[in-house]
């Protein structure tokens, strides 16, 4: 492994193509580090923001006027207005509300960090695209199913939960992927309020290196690969769990 | 083929839209917002010394903001005009015949789609250089400029495989018509096949330009003056106080909200209208 990242120093020393985050055991541990927060903030994104469509898809179909209108108007604002700013407002209007809590050295420090928040307005944004989705996966279930599994004494939430959202996530699942992984691609927002994510870190490295240009093309391919990979495993799942003869 | 039964194992799916803000009249938005953005920080205005309210406050900046969020428009028209004129070639590129065109195509098509909007933006940030040398004559490439290029490269990528979903979804008999008919392919193209293609095109086109208004405010991390950078500065001027936080980026919030949201609604419509009924 020493020989290969020895390379790239020599790779720099003969050429000037500068690739700090191999041969520099810090840069590396950054970018590393910057890597795998990436993938840390997009699971937990992708885990909330699929509880937020399951549950508002739930909500929705709720018997009480004020229910659905809450949850109309949350898809509509989130889907109408800028995740950065969304970011923004969360990060500094709400979380400046919330009280602070004394951290390790004596200082207050808020009481939710810059990766909580990340997190929080990613899962909302894309949680509001996750809604109707999960709904018209719903409505696709036909009413007959649902008849039968009721006369066979399924409750309410049996039946929601053993039959209708089974069937429903297999039809839905083409769009909800397409849905995840644009949510994978605006993790890179998180940047704006210092979260330590790929872009950050790659974003420290070039300040400390100037080597913009090696970085930028690296990041660009490291995206590009990432995503690449997501979409093809999401599309193999996609024909593994497709209904045969649906569609 | 389809074929019809009483007792289907599941029934057509189709993403919706979601439905209007059902039942809300403007005026119970507008009661909303404000008690979302202003209830907050009448909290903290009750401890405070006597200084101007934050919406007085917001009022005195209003005009600026406004300013700062028609240069958010106008790169937003200009990088969706130019990520629709590269779109289109590379849409048809990759339909073209050549084999060679079409992987060309289909890669960069890929890997724009691919790539976060905001990496592309420092893409083009940083990479290009801020004035060119032509004939001795320099051209300087400002701030704007360079982020109207980062953001037509996303909008390049997704108008092309609007234009290939387009053509792709049209019955082949449209193409064999045409051919029996002794039309060119390039007549076929530009005389059969594209002319009922802008009609599917429009809401997918209208959707991506709404995702491309709400990307612009990208542009004030790599430090455009839009209507981001002129809040964040407007606050800072303000001398920091955090009860004018809220009222701030809700009015930002409220700005796009107000922008994109019926743009979301005609474009609901227009599918609607175009909708073919099998």
């Amino acid at each position: 492994m020493d020989v290969i990242f020895e390379w790239f120093r020599v790779l720099y020393d003969e050429t000037g193509i500068n690739l700090p985050f191999l041969y520099d055991a810090y840069d590396r541990n950054r970018m590393v580090d910057g890597f795998f927060t990436t993938i840390r903030l997009s699971l937990v994104c992708l885990f909330f923001s699929v509880l937020i469509g399951v549950v508002g898809a739930w909500l929705q179909g709720s018997s009480f006027k004020w229910t659905r209108r809450i949850v109309n108007g949350y898809i509509q604002l989130f889907r109408n207005t800028p995740p950065l700013v969304q970011l923004y407002f969360f990060y500094f209007a709400i979380g400046t509300m919330l009280p602070t809590v004394e951290n390790d050295w004596g200082g207050q420090s808020p009481i939710l960090g810059s990766f909580a928040w990340a997190a929080i307005s990613l899962s909302f944004f894309a949680g509001a695209f996750n809604v109707e989705i999960f709904r018209s996966g719903i409505e696709a279930v036909p009413k007959s199913t649902v008849e039968a599994a009721e006369a066979l004494g399924f409750s309410r939430l049996q039946i929601y939960r053993d039959v209708t959202l089974p069937l429903a996530f297999r039809v839905v699942l083409p769009a909800l992927n397409n849905n995840l992984v644009n949510l994978v691609k605006t993790t890179t927002l998180a940047y704006a309020i210092a979260v330590p994510e790929m872009l950050y870190e790659a974003n420290q490295i070039w300040s400390d290196n100037v080597n913009v240009t090696e970085m930028m093309i690296f990041l660009l391919l490291a995206y590009f690969v990432l995503v690449g990979i997501l979409v093809g495993g999401m599309n193999r799942w996609e024909r593994a769990m497709r209904i045969p003869g649906f569609g | 083929m389809s074929y019809k039964t009483d007792l289907p194992v599941m029934k057509p799916f189709k993403p919706r839209e979601p439905e209007p803000l059902l039942g809300f009249r403007p005026w119970h938005i507008v009661v909303i917002a404000l008690l979302v953005f202003f209830g907050p920080s009448l909290a903290f205005a009750q401890a405070g010394v006597p200084l101007l309210t934050p919406f007085a406050v917001l009022l005195d900046w209003v005009p600026l903001l406004l300013q700062g969020f028609i240069f958010n428009l106008a790169i937003s028209f200009l990088a969706m005009a130019l990520g629709t004129a590269l779109g289109t070639l590379l849409g048809l590129g990759q339909i073209s015949l050549s084999r060679a065109t079409r992987g060309v195509s289909w890669f960069l098509t890929q890997f724009f789609r691919n790539a976060p909007w905001l990496v592309l933006l420092f893409f083009a940030m940083f990479l290009l250089p801020f004035e060119i040398n032509l004939l001795g004559v320099s051209i300087p490439f400002p701030d704007w400029f360079k982020a109207i290029l980062g953001l037509s490269l996303p909008v390049m990528a997704n108008v092309s495989e609007i234009v290939r979903g387009a053509v792709r979804s049209l019955p082949s008999g449209q193409w064999e018509a045409a051919e029996s008919l002794a039309y060119s392919r390039r007549q076929t193209l530009w005389l059969i096949i594209l002319p009922q293609c802008v009609k599917r095109m429009l809401p997918p086109w209208m959707n991506l330009y709404s995702i491309l208004t709400m990307a612009t405010v990208l542009a004030s991390i790599v430090g455009v003056s839009e209507v981001m950078t002129l809040t964040g500065q407007a606050l800072a001027a303000e001398g920091g106080r955090p009860e004018l936080l809220a009222p701030f980026y809700g009015f930002v919030l409220l700005l796009f909200f107000a922008y994109c949201y019926p743009i979301a609604r005609f474009t609901v419509r227009l599918e609607r209208k175009f909708a073919v009924i099998n």
